[in-house]
């Protein structure tokens, strides 16, 4: 079994929808959206949620006012300033460090668990989705992926599925670094843009850092020429291989539009450029000893 | 004043609103705040000035003084230190540098020290004042390195911050405390669920915003019903254009290379303005 994340540094730059794109494509697979607090790939999949569990993580501090007598230590020793002046909490601020409880003299403040999100195991037209929802500002994100990231594998092992398929998110954080724990290689879409360069770059390195090895695509490469051959340049200069290059497509909007991915389109040069990077891929892990589903146009 | 310019969806036109509102508006200082991957520099080009390190504080512990009775461990809440019969671990990237372990150490064996995890650079581009935070590679907490970039805001000066994407810490660190908050999305169905998804956060916040529809005819009208069935004023739509997204590629800003577009964002500025006034009163 070989686990594939799709990651990019920059946002918005195509990773859910390529992901979506080999969950298509590919046979006896399990997916996993790593982009916990802005996930999106179930928007092309319309999963049947099989199962629903709680993700309860970090802790939050409760005071007993009737027990408290004022004394401030836990407003004077909170680093994070969540603690007001009246003695309320903020919750955003607060990370729950416990602090507060063991300083406080009167025993006045107890934690309680908070629910930080929920995630999901579901079945989709194309085999199962593990996901999560992180809620609203909340921290622990790279806890929650790395659950996920669990199901999924455990999932895959359980069914015999030869591949884990794992939508990460932007950035280069706790969440990123949670997504590459494990994997086999890591699929970095870049759009031709300095931007979408630079942070890509970025990525490319804390992969890098973790030993995970990148794999590039190109997305939109058609909007500015140049660009794309300076990441082909960058690439090659670093001797990470280009599996290949996406057309900006407008049926890509419009099948996301019907909640369908590229690949279930008629004719687009976006999926011909897509089921070309897939047999790319598979060839390239082919030849580190797995079988590969092959996909055809 | 400070307006922060977030999303929930990432690459939807964050820097691009953002370095164009500060490069328009006089008096004005704009903050990268999305510390893991900042670009709003391309665009606005600085010259910088100053470059700090940015450090966070993790214990040390004095084994000469430890006794090892695992007190620390006990009571550390992100299970960053393991005591063993004769060492203590420390695993740095876990510590959230609250000061417990230190602060309840029996033998007072452990002190703190500075770990660096990224720097902050200060600069400008002749009126405009320009702060980002990069964070080094590897480092998984980027709050601490916004709370940095954002100890630069300056009440004397109109602050425009670049937020990261997402709905999670780093983006709620950004957007604490500002005035008024841009939700920047395109009219796609990725870009309604995670525009509805920012816009709880920040109502949570009690933050006014604002929408910007970037790319307005890729997509559908599922967007612009989101924003009036919730109240969010639409403030500005930006058409999908080849040649913006090439001014985009090579680090133009709008306003330079196609200043038609002056006054669409002179529009979008009185309407912030406008809004955010309103939100003070």
């Amino acid at each position: 079994m070989k686990q594939i994340v799709t990651i990019s540094g920059k946002g918005g730059t195509g990773k859910t929808i390529l992901t979506a794109a080999f969950s298509a494509i590919a046979k006896n697979h399990v997916m996993a959206d790593c982009d916990v607090d802005a996930a999106d790939l179930h928007l092309l999949l319309s999963p049947d949620i099989k199962e629903r569990h709680l993700f309860q993580s970090g802790l939050m501090p409760k005071l007993d006012r009737e027990r408290c007598s004022e004394c401030r230590q836990c407003v004077d020793h909170c680093r994070f300033h969540a603690i007001r002046d009246d003695l309320s909490l903020d919750p955003l601020a607060c990370e729950g460090c416990r602090f507060c409880e063991y300083v406080c003299p009167m025993q006045a403040i107890s934690m309680e668990k908070k629910n930080t999100g929920e995630w999901y195991l579901s079945e989709t037209r194309f085999g199962p989705l593990i996901h999560a929802r992180l809620g609203a500002g909340e921290e622990n994100s790279g806890k929650l992926v790395s659950l996920v990231r669990k199901e999924a594998k455990e999932t895959a092992l359980k069914q015999g599925a030869d591949w884990v398929l794992i939508d990460g998110s932007p950035g280069i954080g706790c969440p990123v670094i949670a997504s590459l724990s494990d994997v086999d290689y890591a699929v970095v879409v870049i759009e031709p843009s300095l931007s979408g360069l630079h942070d890509a770059g970025r990525v490319i390195e804390v992969a890098k850092h973790f030993g995970v090895k990148s794999l590039v695509v190109i997305n939109k490469y058609d909007l500015h020429q140049g660009l794309t051959t300076e990441i082909e340049r960058f690439c090659g200069n670093r001797k990470i291989p280009v599996l290949g290059k996406i057309p900006f497509d407008k049926a890509v909007v419009e099948m996301m539009g019907q909640a369908k991915t590229i690949m279930e389109t008629g004719k687009s040069e976006a999926k011909t450029a897509i089921i070309e990077i897939w047999n790319r891929l598979g060839k390239m892990i082919h030849s580190s000893g797995i079988k590969q589903s092959n996909a055809n146009a | 004043m400070i307006v922060t310019i977030a999303s929930g969806k990432g690459g939807t036109g964050k820097t691009t609103i953002a370095a164009n509102l500060a490069l328009l508006i006089s008096n004005a200082q704009l903050l990268d705040c999305d510390v893991e991957e900042p670009n709003a520099h391309f665009f606005l080009k600085p010259e910088i000035k100053t470059s700090r390190k940015v450090f966070v504080r993790v214990p040390v512990i004095d084994e000469s003084k430890c006794t090892f009775c695992g007190r620390c461990q006990k009571l550390c809440a992100f299970h960053a230190l393991a005591v063993l019969p004769s060492k203590v671990l420390l695993f740095p990237e876990l510590c959230h540098s609250c000061g417990v372990c230190s602060h309840f150490c029996p033998e007072h064996a452990i002190s703190e020290e500075d770990r660096e995890i990224g720097f902050v650079e200060i600069g400008s581009r002749g009126q405009l004042q320009f702060i980002r935070g990069l964070l080094n590679v590897g480092e998984s907490m980027a709050p601490p390195l916004i709370r940095e970039v954002k100890s630069y805001l300056n009440p004397t000066r109109t602050n425009i911050i670049d937020a990261p994407p997402g709905t999670a810490c780093s983006m709620v660190e950004s957007v604490r405390g500002s005035d008024y908050c841009l939700l920047v999305t395109e009219p796609t169905p990725f870009g309604l669920n995670d525009l509805k998804l920012a816009t709880k956060v920040i109502t949570e916040m009690k933050i006014p915003a604002g929408v910007v529809i970037n790319r307005c005819d890729l997509g559908t009208e599922d967007v612009r019903k989101f924003c009036e069935q919730e109240s969010i004023p639409v403030l500005m739509e930006i058409p999908f254009r080849r040649e913006i997204a090439a001014a985009y590629a090579q680090g133009d800003l709008l306003l330079e290379k196609m200043p038609e577009y002056r006054p669409s964002f002179k529009k979008l500025w009185e309407r912030i303005e406008n809004f955010a006034a309103e939100g003070a009163a």
